[in-house]
């Protein structure tokens, strides 16, 4: 295959990049927007004109043009990649997202597996990150956030599970085609988290478990700026740190457009065939997958976080039974009905 | 790499520097933390890196009356409280009466001040537990109160408004038009700040039974102010030993009951500051009513005060508790000697006895509990 | 009932007849009592276990420097929360021999507070568990609160004497 032939490959490939640079732009300054209302303030308002649009421009700038530090004493080798690793573990997730019925990375048929298995790579680069600053710190956040990553893995594969019982697929572009249309009665979508009550369940331990793998509020441990300085990345700056916050927010879209696979119909149009087709399909998918990552952002600038040995009591004495006990119940109502 | 002791057969340990740059130490307090895990087993603060030779300058600047600034710049966030308690120092050692408008004056400016400051303790509290709304919420009430300060003495953090035997200059014409339209306007927002942080689920269990202190132990530390009161001992020198008007308002003491965790916990100090802006209210709604419309606001004291030699020490209740000033005068203008007993500078000293055994999260509210002010501590 | 820092003093005098206690006052503010170094933290602790007396809390310890009489003194501020009364106590050593009994272990506040007038004055409180420099940095030269105090010419290659800069015309 010559570099022409597999040009166009090259560009099928790059097109989830694409729309992750343009989110994380837009979700930074959502978020200092949301912030801002949320504070009972503006956020920003200068750079661009309008709201201040081009901020996370200017930042980008900013931190391309900032000196490249690492510590002496780090392991370089480590330091310098970590970064990039957890960058390309939530990039690589998006090969099974179907962003649209015409666009999907890969449609492979262990689509749910292959995600869940890519996103633990995000647990070692933050350790690695953690480790390889050689600060205290760091060590301390990257402990942090190796203990509730795994854990949280746990309530999120189990409440995912119970959806692949319901849809009785692995492959994401398979389980938005069944929400396809309406249910029996007519009115409502034909959404999982419709179809059985117990899923519901799921969702609020999924969407828990999922904010507590991006490390969001109230369970921002890793970073925990109060506590921890910045956590694992309190020895970047520059561009190094830039990629932890692109990962970061990657990782939040990725999660959300997951629970919106699962949950919420992917692709498909909350009004049946009215505005359906991959176009649109591409902007209700986007749209559904951002009001999440918005919820998030709601929560973060609301509650304060818990303690570390709260979060793990969440997790293995509320959540991981919850799910479980919510695994056999969605079983048997799939069994019954 | 980093270095993990292991001493004999006890468990291996690490030992991290909190501050003097870290964001929860309000300030450059640096904390020597020796952690288990995320276990504090031992903690060493190191203060001084603020000093700024508070009784070198009040030996060695000009006169009694120069001294005030300095007294702004110990607490910079409660400065009023802080020249309250030195000028009703100085007036007492001298024996000066000074004019009832005067003392209404210097009480609502207090306990303006003393509301600001609480604002700012809970609010960096709760930042100190992630919550970063609340903070600013409060935030846009002090300032309303900045505001107040501005128009009367031209400053915003460091007013050096009270001076021996009066102020420096009366009040704007729209201090009293202002204050009781900050009042009436405050009061929700206590309630807006109950709502949101107090009550709040992951709050309380961040904060009760966490860092408990015992009211004996408090004692026997000299804790004053909010740490005591969060212990559950009714003490409040503007009711206990009253000084300037105080006995004429009528207000409570609110102390900490250990409502949703044990007594003395860090929710027990947060909710009595909560209560306690309350109570300022009650405060300055009855001195703006009582205050005399027109009067003299300066005392005829000499600008450079002449003593005979003496010896005081007079307690104020600021926010952060109580402040005392021993000073010892003699024939000459300068104090021989002035030691200012700071409340945060006491408070702090306990952080060790009640901190062990916790895990380093909540080494971080215990220390906003606290609420010291770096500038106090070390003077 | 509250007493006055005379009636303490009879009661303290009645309760140690050897000990040479003498109260003193200047011409403004309050009086206090001195006793001497060597038995202030037996009285120290009469004063707080007491019945009558009671003094729970240390408010205030500070060092004082007295260069004429070549003195270095202490100053305690007692106060008791139940009975309401405050006592002031001053200890006096010779600058030579500045050996003052500690009395950490009867009010943990005075941890802190010595700490300071041994940094400040260089008085030494025997028997304090961990007698440290607080404020000063450790190899800090001198006792800055003394009347008679010389800064060193320079710290840790940082000069610290204070010099008169001209005032230039532009």
């Amino acid at each position: 295959m010559t570099w022409l032939e597999s040009l166009p490959l090259a560009v099928f490939v790059m097109i989830p990049l694409v729309i992750i640079l343009i989110y994380a732009l837009f979700a930074i300054w959502m978020e200092r927007k949301v912030a801002g209302f949320i504070q009972d303030r503006l956020g920003p308002m200068r750079v661009g004109g309008w709201h201040g649009w081009a901020q996370s421009f200017a930042d980008l700038l900013k931190l391309i043009q900032k000196e490249d530090i690492i510590p002496a004493e780090a392991s370089k080798f480590l330091f310098r990649f970590a970064p990039f690793l957890m960058f390309a573990a939530s990039y690589a997730a998006f090969a099974v997202i179907p962003f649209s019925s015409a666009y999907m990375g890969s449609n492979i048929d262990i689509g749910v597996f292959y995600l869940l298995a890519i996103t633990s790579l995000l647990t070692i680069s933050v350790i690695m990150a953690g480790w390889a600053s050689n600060n205290k710190w760091s060590l301390l956040g990257a402990m942090r956030t190796a203990a509730q990553m795994v854990s949280y893995e746990v309530p999120t594969i189990m409440a995912v599970l119970s959806v692949i019982i319901v849809a009785g697929s692995l492959n994401l572009m398979t389980v938005t085609e069944m929400q396809s249309g309406n249910d029996t009665l007519g009115f409502l979508p034909n959404w999982l988290i419709f179809q059985n009550p117990f899923l519901l369940v799921a969702f609020v331990i999924f969407f828990i478990s999922i904010l507590a793998e991006s490390h969001r509020v109230p369970f921002d441990l890793p970073e925990s700026e109060s506590e921890l300085v910045a956590g694992f990345q309190t020895e970047y700056s520059g561009m190094r740190w830039a990629m932890f916050m692109l990962a970061e927010y990657a990782d939040m879209l990725l999660l959300s457009l997951l629970g919106a696979v699962l949950f919420f119909g992917g692709w498909n149009s909350p009004f049946g065939g009215f505005m359906d087709g991959p176009i649109w399909g591409f902007f209700w998918f986007m749209f559904k997958g951002m009001i999440l990552v918005f919820v998030m952002m709601w929560i973060r600038w609301t509650l304060p976080r818990y303690r570390v040995d709260q979060l793990m009591y969440l997790c293995w004495s509320i959540l991981i039974p919850l799910s479980f006990i919510n695994f056999v119940l969605i079983a048997l109502w799939e069994m019954l009905f | 790499m980093i270095e993990i002791v292991q001493k004999g057969k006890s468990r291996p340990e690490m030992v991290i520097n909190m501050g003097p740059q870290h964001p929860s130490t309000h300030g450059v307090l640096r904390l020597e933390v020796t952690l288990d895990g995320e276990l504090v087993t031992h903690v060493r603060p190191h203060i001084g890196y603020l000093h700024r030779c508070f009784e070198k300058y009040g030996e060695s600047v000009g006169d009694y009356g120069m001294v005030t600034p300095f007294t702004d710049r110990m607490d910079y966030v409660s400065a009023m409280n802080q020249e309250h308690g030195y000028v009703i120092a100085m007036e007492r050692l001298l024996d000066i009466e000074v004019p009832e408008r005067v003392e209404y004056i210097r009480v609502i400016m207090a306990e303006l001040q003393r509301i600001a400051s609480h604002l700012l303790a809970v609010g960096t509290f709760g930042l100190d537990l992630g919550a970063f709304t609340p903070f600013l919420y409060v935030f846009t009430e002090r300032e309303k109160i900045l505001d107040i300060f501005e128009k009367s003495s031209g400053a915003r953090l460091l007013y050096n408004y009270m001076c021996i035997g009066g102020l420096m200059r009366d009040v704007d014409d729209d201090f009293k038009k202002d204050t009781e339209e900050f009042v009436r306007t405050f009061r929700p927002k206590i309630t807006e700040l109950q709502n949101l942080l107090t009550y709040n689920s992951i709050f309380i269990k961040r904060t009760a039974h966490i860092g408990v202190l015992p009211p004996k132990v408090a004692l026997n530390y000299a804790a004053s102010g909010p740490v005591l009161r969060g212990s559950g001992v009714k003490w409040d020198l503007r009711k206990n030993n009253p000084y300037s008007i105080y006995d004429r308002f009528d207000f409570d003491i609110p102390v900490g009951e250990g409502e949703v965790g044990t007594l003395g916990d860090c929710w027990d100090r947060y909710i009595v500051r909560v209560l306690e802006m309350e109570e300022s209210c009650k405060i300055i709604e009855q001195a703006l009513e009582a205050m005399p419309d027109e009067g003299d606001v300066q005392q005829n004291v000499p600008k450079r005060v002449r003593t005979k030699p003496g010896e005081i020490y007079a307690r104020t209740e600021t926010p952060r508790g109580e402040l005392g000033y021993y000073i010892i005068s003699d024939t000459s203008a300068k104090p021989y000697r002035i030691k200012a007993r700071a409340p945060s500078f006491v408070n702090l000293s306990l952080l060790p006895a009640i901190s062990r055994g916790s895990l380093m999260s909540d080494l971080v509210a215990i220390v906003g509990s606290i609420d010291i002010v770096l500038g106090e501590v070390d003077r | 009932m509250a007493k006055s820092t005379q009636e303490i003093f009879d009661y303290l005098k009645a309760a140690y007849p050897e000990v040479d206690l003498v109260l003193e006052s200047a011409k403004l503010g309050d009086p206090w009592i001195t006793i001497p170094a060597e038995h202030w933290k037996k009285i120290a602790k009469f004063l707080r276990d007491d019945s009558d007396l009671r003094f729970d809390t240390l408010m205030c310890l500070s060092g004082i420097h007295y260069p004429d009489e070549v003195l270095l003194a202490i100053a305690c501020h007692l106060h008791a929360t139940e009975k309401g009364h405050t006592l002031a106590i001053k200890v006096k050593v010779p600058e030579s021999n500045p050996n003052i009994p500690s009395v950490e272990s009867i009010w943990k506040t005075a941890d802190w507070h010595e700490r300071e007038a041994y940094d400040m004055f260089g008085i030494i409180f025997d028997g304090h568990p961990d007698l440290r420099r607080i404020l000063c940095p450790d190899d800090w030269e001198g006792f800055p609160l003394r009347k008679d105090y010389v800064p060193q010419e320079s710290y840790m290659g940082i000069n610290t004497k204070y010099t008169e800069v001209e005032a230039s015309d532009d």
